[in-house]
């Protein structure tokens, strides 16, 4: 074991700072992560174990106990839910052999719940060992299963091909891109390379003033201008800088990031190397979820034929001293690593907990280093403002948003999938467009953002109105709000939370307490109103945006849908008596002296 | 010497140096802004949000929030009903969120925790107990570490190391399952002294020295004699 590790931390140059990669090697050769081989990691890196475990303990795809020789992780979004996820949960179990959460007595399978995959659109979903398998039956479940038993990989067992590049070779995936809408900017026609081309005869300055005068704001949902980041990062001190692209893409029901890895991204690497020139940045770092691994190996290739066209690597298209590199990081699964000072801190090898700012990170980002991060989207529509001008650019969409934007629609609709829109469509049109009737809610900018109902349609999907980094879930009427959309959202923030923040740690618990007490009709109308009053102190006291947005399912589902709280509300606060269960607290001593409580 | 620059807390001036935190700057001012997790020299943690005060109306913690041009003239609010209650709410689910039988803790009277539910008048917390199951851990030779009283507030964790800058403690796993570990390793080394700084930097009763204890009665101790906040609030 000890010459395997070591083999293993010298091809990541005995750094600890690529301790995630360090343990994904690790965990890909045993299967897990031995504590025997914590020992000798944090060893030879020389720091302490429990920084080892820090970072392990971390991420909900590393392990330190056997998790399986098939690993099944069920995704367990709301909208997989809507899609019948509960039957194949019983397929697995019955198949596999082990309940969710456990690993078979063989050894064979390991079954366990991970937050949304990416696949909204094409639910009930599952990683198989890595692999995604998409709209699941019960009788696919089986033949997996089977196959598995039999001997076979999970990838041969893919029967056939997505749609583009999910076909091609070094993807062969089932995943579908569903592209239902093409736009101007991203899904539009664009020769590799016009942007650089463009950009060795102009200086940094040029390039900031014009993704400044496009207007644009960032993709990844907190609307930064991102030609006013660049210039913070570019008058940064520091003579080494970064560049990221965020591809965590974690937001329950976004997925509009993987359909532009798996069809332009060489447009996004683009964008990184247009980047890396404005603020001065040699070095791009792409962080991937884990999720979408099965895509790296297209994006490796993608990486290598930019650098055989002199798009990447040393003197870009020939301009002396403009050098740009990008390496893909894998993420292991955690919600807030797509935060961007969390994903830093990951990069880095450690626990993807948020950072305090001030600093920024285009003042103290990568290694401390100036840093920019943005998402993939942001950094495919960059090039077309090169290309085309930020006076084309600033036509398309409204006076406040400029450009189109790349929507991941799912849930109750007869067409989910990714739409180019111009900012400024409102919900209603969007609605048929995706062909959705009965709608009940519409789940704007993801679990973070708002549950809005038929009131709020005629709103606009912009940065002055609705903001959204993309996810939009259609809820019909037949849906149960409080148990089937806001318990899943609220589980999910207490799940993917740091938990460095006392009240995002601590108080986000007690609300979904308060939440199963409505639900199962004990509340009284005054702990909708405490409901309210601790959510909206989540807001305010907390570090990073998850922990800030995190009652959000709570409080926009108490404003926009209080009747679906009031209907369960059954006894008046007088009568009320304890929050205490009796029954509860008394059922183990009752069963233990065979009296049924 | 630079020139200091000025603001309010809730109208009183105070002044600070560039680069100082406003819990630090404020405190030499004679305001007091509560905290847990706050230790002034080394990295803040921002952790326990305690400190939380509004600059012109934004939500900022005072102990990572350092003083500069754009706090010049600001107007800082600090012990208003609204973050006082929010305060209040913090310490209340720390109660909650562990296990805190302060008659029976060592820690009694030092514990910064139980002083700040004394400030806030704490009888018995708005939420309901849970008494979650925590695992104790008692294998290195000169510390036991009470995982039931831990805040986790990061103190030893940025506090606690070795000669080559390792660490003794680290969190683990994430949420609302974030415990402290520390190293069992590295712990053999750990000598007498740094076991009681240790001890002493926990705000609470989760690290303790073994083979030593209620040296000082309950009842003689820094907060029996004054409440927190005594020694800075002017
Ligand atoms: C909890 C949380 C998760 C986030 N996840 C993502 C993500 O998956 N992808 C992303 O681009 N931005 C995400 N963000 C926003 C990033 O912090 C950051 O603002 C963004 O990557 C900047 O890029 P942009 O300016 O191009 O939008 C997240 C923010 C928070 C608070
Ligand atoms: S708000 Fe939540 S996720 Fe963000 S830093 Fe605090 S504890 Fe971590």
């Amino acid at each position: 074991m000890e010459a395997k590790l070591k083999s293993i931390i010298e091809k990541h140059g005995k750094d600890a700072g690529r301790l995630m990669d360090i343990l994904h090697d690790v965990q890909c050769e045993f299967g897990h992560i031995p504590c025997d081989a914590v020992k000798i990691v944090s060893k030879i890196l020389n720091i302490s174990k429990v920084d080892v475990e820090q970072t392990i303990s971390f991420y909900h795809f590393f392990s330190t106990s056997p998790v399986g020789k098939n690993t099944i992780y069920l995704n367990d979004s709301v909208v997989a839910n809507f899609m019948g996820r509960e039957e194949i949960a019983k397929a697995f179990e019955k198949e596999a052999g082990c309940s969710l959460g456990n690993v078979s007595k063989d050894g064979m399978f390991g079954l366990f719940n991970t937050a949304c995959i990416g696949m909204n659109d094409q639910e009930p979903a599952a990683l198989v060992n890595g692999i995604v398998f998409t709209q699941l039956t019960a009788s696919k479940v089986k033949d997996i299963v089977a196959g598995l038993k039999a001997g076979k990989k999970a990838k041969e067992l893919v029967k056939s091909f997505g749609d583009g590049a999910n076909a091609s070779e070094l993807v062969k995936s089932m995943v579908n891109n569903n592209i239902k809408k093409k736009g101007q900017v991203i899904f539009s026609e664009y020769a590799t390379g016009s942007a650089l081309q463009k950009l060795i005869n102009k200086t940094p300055e040029d390039i900031i003033n014009e993704i400044k005068a496009s207007n644009i704001k960032g993709r990844g949902g907190a609307g930064f201008p991102t030609g006013m980041k660049w210039d913070f990062c570019r008058k940064a001190q520091g003579a080494e800088k970064y560049v990221i692209c965020n591809a965590d893409e974690g937001e329950p029901g976004t997925f509009k990031d993987r359909v532009l890895l798996t069809e332009i991204p060489q447009r996004v690497f683009e964008g990184m190397a247009v980047a890396g020139y404005a603020i001065g940045a040699k070095q791009g770092i792409l962080y991937l979820r884990n999720e979408y691994l099965y895509l790296n190996a297209h994006l490796e290739k993608t990486l290598e034929d930019l650098k055989k066209k002199n798009l990447l690597g040393k003197n870009i298209l020939g301009k002396q001293g403009f050098d740009f590199d990008v390496r893909i990081q894998l993420g292991a699964g955690a919600y807030i690593c797509g935060e961007e000072s969390g994903l830093i801190e990951s990069a880095e090898g450690k626990r993807g907990e948020p950072r305090n700012r001030p600093p920024f990170p285009a003042q103290k980002g990568y290694l401390n280093k100036p840093t920019v991060v943005n998402n993939v989207e942001t950094l495919a529509s960059v090039i077309r403002i090169i290309e085309k001008g930020s006076e084309w650019y600033k036509s398309i969409g409204t006076k406040d948003s400029s450009g189109t934007k790349v929507l991941s629609i799912s849930g109750d609709c007869k067409n989910p999938g990714v739409y180019e829109i111009e900012w400024g469509m409102t919900i209603k049109e969007m609605l048929d467009m995706c062909v959705a009737e009965n709608v009940q809610a519409v789940q704007v900018a993801g679990p973070s953002g708002r549950l809005i109902n038929e009131k709020e349609f005629s709103r606009k999907i912009a940065n002055e109105d609705l903001a959204t980094g993309g996810s939009m879930i259609v809820i019909g009427k037949q849906r149960n709000i409080l148990k089937d959309v806001v318990k899943n959202f609220t589980e999910f923030f207490i799940d993917e939370s740091c938990g460095s923040c006392v009240p995002c740690r601590a108080l986000n618990p007690v609300l979904l307490q308060k939440l199963e007490k409505v639900i199962s009709g004990k509340a009284t109308s005054k702990d909708i109103d405490e409901m309210t009053r601790l959510g909206k102190m989540m807001k305010e006291l907390n570090r990073c945006g998850l922990g800030q947005t995190a009652a959000n399912p709570v409080l926009t589902s108490i404003e926009n849908f209080r009747n679906k709280y009031e209907e369960l509300i059954k006894i008046k606060e007088e009568q009320s008596v304890y929050e205490f269960d009796m029954n509860g607290a008394v059922k183990e001593s009752c069963e233990m002296v065979g009296r049924k409580a | 010497m630079a020139e200091k620059i000025k603001f309010k807390i809730d109208g009183k001036e105070c002044s600070g140096e560039a680069g100082q935190f406003i819990i630090d700057a404020a405190a030499e001012c004679g305001v007091f802004i509560p905290f847990l997790c706050h230790m002034k020299g080394i990295v803040p943690a921002g952790s326990c949000r305690v400190c939380t005060v509004k600059v012109n109306g934004r939500p900022m913690a005072a102990c990572t929030t350092p003083v500069g041009n754009d706090i010049q003239n600001a107007s800082i609010e600090n012990a208003t009903p609204q973050l006082e209650e929010m305060r209040k709410t913090i310490i209340e689910l720390l109660f909650v969120e562990g296990n805190h039988f302060c008659p029976t803790c060592e820690k009694s009277g030092n514990c910064e925790l139980q002083a700040l539910a004394y400030r806030y008048k704490m009888m018995v917390p708005q939420f309901s107990y849970n008494f979650p199951l925590k695992k104790l851990d008692a294998l290195t030779p000169k510390l036991f570490i009470d995982r039931n009283r831990c805040i986790l507030c990061k103190k030893c964790i940025r506090s606690i190391k070795d000669k080559d800058n390792k660490s003794y403690f680290a969190f683990n796993k994430r949420g609302a399952k974030l415990e402290i570990h520390v190293d069992h390793e590295m712990a053999p080394s750990m000598n007498d002294e740094l076991a009681q700084k240790a001890m002493d930097n926990c705000p609470v009763g989760a690290i303790l020295k073994k083979e030593k204890g209620f040296e000082i009665p309950i009842g003689k101790r820094k907060f029996d004699k004054k409440p927190i906040g005594s020694d800075i609030e002017k």
